[in-house]
């Protein structure tokens, strides 16, 4: 195209260095090199935050070394920080919520995508949603004035009753702690089990359905037996979501588990979640020591929920083509 | 048109520009932020309020987030100063970045505050009795020690649920310094700080936490600053003191508390006056201290902090017994009158 | 699978069956039919539950918030502790400053990553900033709060509103992202062709065609994410703090609707409860409007994409 025209008609191509340059100056490449910083920035970003949570938390890494997970005291006066109790309740309160929310969003996910027509399983799903987008701290407020009264006079004497022998039933009952937590951070998750859920069961080819109700299956056998182990990869990868996020869930869970850091194997018993005391303590912590094991805790609970999140899309993913592969 | 639309957005550039320019007669706004005790926060929001009425130019925006977290944002830089109501120790103040002075405020009373429905009458505690409830040893309402104190009331064989602070706190400092003394297994097993490990009980974040949850959880007891109680209307007890007397806490007790102290307080004020002696004294009353950087670099800063020091001694002062406060001793005000100049 | 066949060949194969056998297939047909009526209603029964659930909080917050909704609480600062006739104007105006200064960083950052992963790049660049997208969106906003209180609060020597709205500046990157991206990849081939088939550069094609066709759908993802951190509390406790009065300029700590919940919601003022359930209604109010103003837009974008 370029180039210089000789008298006789003869074309030079365009020295290397200018054909650089051109292309340097086309818009194509300007709004690559654009759009490219600010996907680096994102880059940056998260570089920086794994790099601060590591340096932030190297005065505790060194002082306690693996220790940190095996000490149960949590003393900042003393200078002397375990995370053990913290990962408890952090563990407890989350399989918890898992243990309610998945049987609960698994059999309402069966229904939106088997058995509800496709403009009502459309509209549920939206209101679904909607639970996934009310803020923590909404749930925290009706977490206090109604969650916990009812656990207080209601459900925890109850439970008591029928099923006290158990040590996790034992004690006494405040109305805040372990269970109460467990059941707010369920209602806070099911969403996404739900969602996730609909949407691979969605995904299973019809040819899978057809054929078992051809072999005479009832529309529940047909479900239970043949979709959904067809999906149940993405179904766990949806448990998986649903976990990560209830490991972080801080002010819904701060607000009704009692603040009180200690390993109670009663489910009625106060506790505390590592999320909940970095939102407590974060702020008044004062010296070095303390502030660096506090962002260790940190740093353990984005390590959970980084392998979480990661399990979960493999799972998710592989599901999905699955689902691609028999069309 | 593309020069109409330029003209136009010059046009609201300039107009903008010129607005936000400060007018000659209109001050600088001084901004200053504080945090710490939730002990004396309703005394200090009323205060804050007045003096920013009486002040415009000058804004104090006091955060009330406990002792521990005053200190160490203050330690931190993040505010102007703090507050506490437990002073720092020696050892704090040796190695803090930034150097304090202390400035009490007002006398405040820590308060055994509980929620029994169907007792009426104001329930008396002994030192025994207080000790050990917290310690997790007196596990219902109707055991021995708190029955013999209180004879004729009916108390419910229900469990108590003890209510203690979550955060560094300096009520749980002046509430753990008055068990340490009323007990020696609480002063080997737990001791006397801000931060205790708890035995037994649920957390609840500052004062409005802890009288939140007792306020909402039947059989509860906890400890909260006197006006906390009295403002949501909850019951609080008699505690007996040094001398053995059941007192209930009021400016009365308050002051013969601090009545002792007065004179034999030290130049940086720094005291501790639980279990004072005195048949009428309050044994679980407290001093509470703002703390102000000793060198403060911004000017305006400076002088807005010392006006309000200097009011807060004498006008303010007026406001307190309103919040069931006590005031300070006239020999603390006077010297802290003398303390501001230390501020530079 | 087995038994699926097994009764299925018992029904038909032995006939005449002898009595037993064809009462033990009987029972077994009823036990089945039973159980996919008894299990199919539990499946619906769990969908009720949930979406009641949505019901009861919905009902609940405009219940206890409605009442306490009140001109003063749209106007008035806090008032000293135990007075009532305070507000959470301040707070009001606070979340509306924070969610500026987040949009300010999100939305370009989001915006454009979406746009890059979704039209131009190779293999491993646009995989790592993928995979760093994905890592930021699950990480726990309390994290996010230490790396911005370690960013911006501890050098700048305070709290602050910038702190705050970087915070969740950050939270809203990998939402704006994908959601950006989604839709820059449902634009039709077709079009993309045809812009370029009428000689049309890449980043002509991009910016005058591909972006404006997807463009409802970016501004609803947009919108939720906005909606989405307006609600986000955890990461505004160390980095805007909290301010009992108007905040000026953006270098000050600043009150904010979630932080005022929280902090009313936990004391044992009366007066401050019926705020904290005002202020969850507003907030509420807003997460809805944007909900299911995203909802109309984009079925409105979806039957006009089919027609």
């Amino acid at each position: 195209m370029s180039g210089a025209t000789t008298a006789v008609g003869r074309v030079h191509p365009p020295s290397r260095a200018r054909q650089f340059i051109r292309r340097l100056t086309s818009g194509d490449e300007i709004a690559h090199l654009i759009t490219l910083t600010f996907g680096a920035s994102i880059l940056l970003i998260t570089g920086l935050l794994v790099l601060e949570l590591w340096v932030q938390s190297s005065l505790a890494r060194h002082q306690f070394g693996w220790k940190f997970f095996a000490t149960s005291v949590w003393d900042p006066v003393f200078g002397n920080f375990g995370a053990l109790p913290f990962i408890y309740g952090t563990l407890v309160t989350s399989f918890l919520a898992l243990l309610i929310a998945v049987p609960l969003g698994l059999g309402a996910a069966i229904f939106l995508a088997e058995l509800a027509p496709r403009n009502i399983s459309d509209a549920l799903a939206f209101l679904i949603d909607l639970l996934a987008a009310v803020p923590s701290v909404i749930y925290g407020l009706l977490g206090i004035f109604v969650v916990v009264p009812i656990m207080r006079t209601t459900v925890g004497p109850a439970l008591k009753s029928a099923l006290g022998f158990l040590p996790f039933f034992q004690g006494p009952n405040y109305g805040v702690g372990f269970l109460t937590a467990g059941v707010v951070l369920a209602i806070m998750v099911i969403p996404f089990v739900i969602s996730v859920s609909r949407e691979v069961l969605l995904t299973v080819p019809t040819d899978q359905r057809e054929a078992a109700m051809a072999l005479g299956a009832t529309r529940w056998e047909a479900t239970w037996k043949v979709v959904v182990p067809f999906a149940r990869a993405g179904i766990l990868g949806s448990v998986f979501l649903a976990m990560a996020r209830a490991l972080g869930e801080t002010m819904a869970v701060t607000m009704v588990i009692g603040n009180d850091p200690k390993i109670s194997a009663s489910l009625f018993a106060p506790g505390y979640t590592i999320a909940s005391v970095i939102a407590n303590e974060f702020s008044e912590a004062t010296g070095d020591l303390y502030i660096h094991s506090l962002v260790l805790l940190g740093l353990v609970l984005f390590s959970l929920t980084f392998i979480l999140n990661g399990m979960a899309r493999i799972f998710i993913v592989a599901t999905a083509q699955r689902g691609g592969a028999h069309e | 048109m593309i020069r109409k639309a330029f003209a136009l957005g010059l046009l609201t550039l300039l107009t903008f520009s010129l607005m936000s320019l400060p007018s000659a007669q209109a001050k600088d706004p001084v901004l200053i932020n504080a945090a710490g005790a939730t002990f004396p926060y309703p005394i200090y929001s009323k205060w804050f309020d007045q003096f920013h009425k009486a002040n415009p130019d000058i804004q104090i925006n006091y955060a009330s987030v406990g002792s521990g977290a005053g200190i160490g944002q203050l330690q931190a830089g993040t505010v102007d100063f703090g507050a506490s109501d437990v002073p720092m120790t020696d050892d704090q103040l040796a190695q803090a970045k930034v150097k304090v002075l202390h400035f009490p405020t007002v006398l405040g009373a820590a308060v055994v505050t509980y929620n029994l429905k169907g007792v009426s009458t104001d329930l008396k505690f002994t030192q025994k009795a207080l000790a050990g409830i917290y310690l997790g040893t007196i596990t219902k309402w109707n055991d021995g020690e708190i029955a013999k104190a209180n004879p004729g009331v009916n108390l419910p064989n229900a469990d108590i649920v003890v209510v203690h602070r979550s955060d560094g706190s300096g009520t749980t400092f002046i509430w753990t310094d008055f068990l340490s003394k009323a007990s020696s297994d609480w002063a080997s097993k737990v001791g006397a700080k801000a931060s205790v490990n708890w035995p037994v009980g649920l957390g609840g974040k500052g004062s409005e936490g802890v009288s939140g949850l007792v306020k909402q959880t039947p059989n509860s007891i906890g400890y909260v600053e006197l006006i906390y109680a009295v403002q949501n209307k909850m019951s609080y007890g008699l505690v007996q003191n040094a001398a053995g007397k059941f007192i209930k806490a009021d400016l009365a007790s308050l002051s013969a508390a601090a009545a002792g102290a007065a004179k034999t307080l030290p130049d940086d004020f720094r005291v501790s006056i639980t279990n004072a002696p005195g048949a009428t004294a309050y044994p679980i009353s407290s001093f509470t201290y703002l703390l102000i950087p000793v060198q403060i670099q911004d000017a305006a800063k400076r002088e807005a902090i010392k006006q309000f020091l200097n009011w807060m001694i004498t006008s303010g002062q007026g406001s307190v017994e309103a919040l069931s406060y006590a005031q300070l001793p006239k020999a603390v005000q006077t010297k802290e009158i003398k303390a501001i100049s230390l501020v530079h | 699978m087995s038994e699926l066949l097994d009764g299925r060949m018992n029904a038909s194969a032995d006939q005449p069956a002898t009595n037993s056998a064809s009462i033990a297939a009987k029972l077994r047909m009823l036990w089945r039919k039973s159980l996919n009526l008894v299990m199919l209603s539990l499946t619906a029964a769990c969908a009720l539950v949930t979406v009641s659930v949505l019901g009861f909080i919905l009902g609940y917050l405009i219940w206890h918030g409605g009442s306490s909704l009140s001109w003063n609480f749209f106007t008035k600062l806090p008032a000293p502790v135990g007075e009532t006739g305070g507000g959470l104007a301040n707070a009001i105006v606070g979340s509306g400053k924070l969610l500026l200064i987040a949009s300010l960083i999100g939305i370009p950052i989001g915006l454009m990553g979406g746009v890059y992963l979704a039209e131009f790049g190779g293999r491993t660049f646009p995989f790592m900033v993928r995979y760093a997208t994905d890592l930021l969106n699950g990480v726990p906003s309390i994290i996010i709060g230490i790396f911005a209180y370690t960013v911006v609060v501890v050098p700048m020597h305070h709290f602050s509103t910038l702190a705050g709205g970087c915070a969740l500046g950050i939270i809203m990157i990998p939402i704006a992202v994908r959601s950006t991206e989604e839709f820059l990849r449902a634009v039709p081939r077709g079009l993309r062709e045809a812009a370029m088939a009428l000689g049309a550069s890449k980043w002509r094609t991009v910016a005058t065609v591909v972006v404006p066709a997807a463009f409802q759908g970016i501004l609803t993802g947009l919108m939720l994410d906005v909606a989405r951190v307006a609600g986000e509390t955890a990461p505004l406790l160390f980095t805007a703090f909290g301010n009992r009065y108007w905040s000026p300029g953006w270098n000050q700590p600043i009150a904010s609707l979630p932080v005022m919940i929280y902090t009313y919601a936990i004391a044992p003022y009366d007066e401050w409860h019926q705020q904290a359930w005002a202020a969850g209604l507003v907030l509420m109010g807003l997460v809805l409007l944007a909900n299911i103003g995203a909802r109309i837009v984009l079925s409105r974008r979806a039957s006009f994409l089919r027609s």
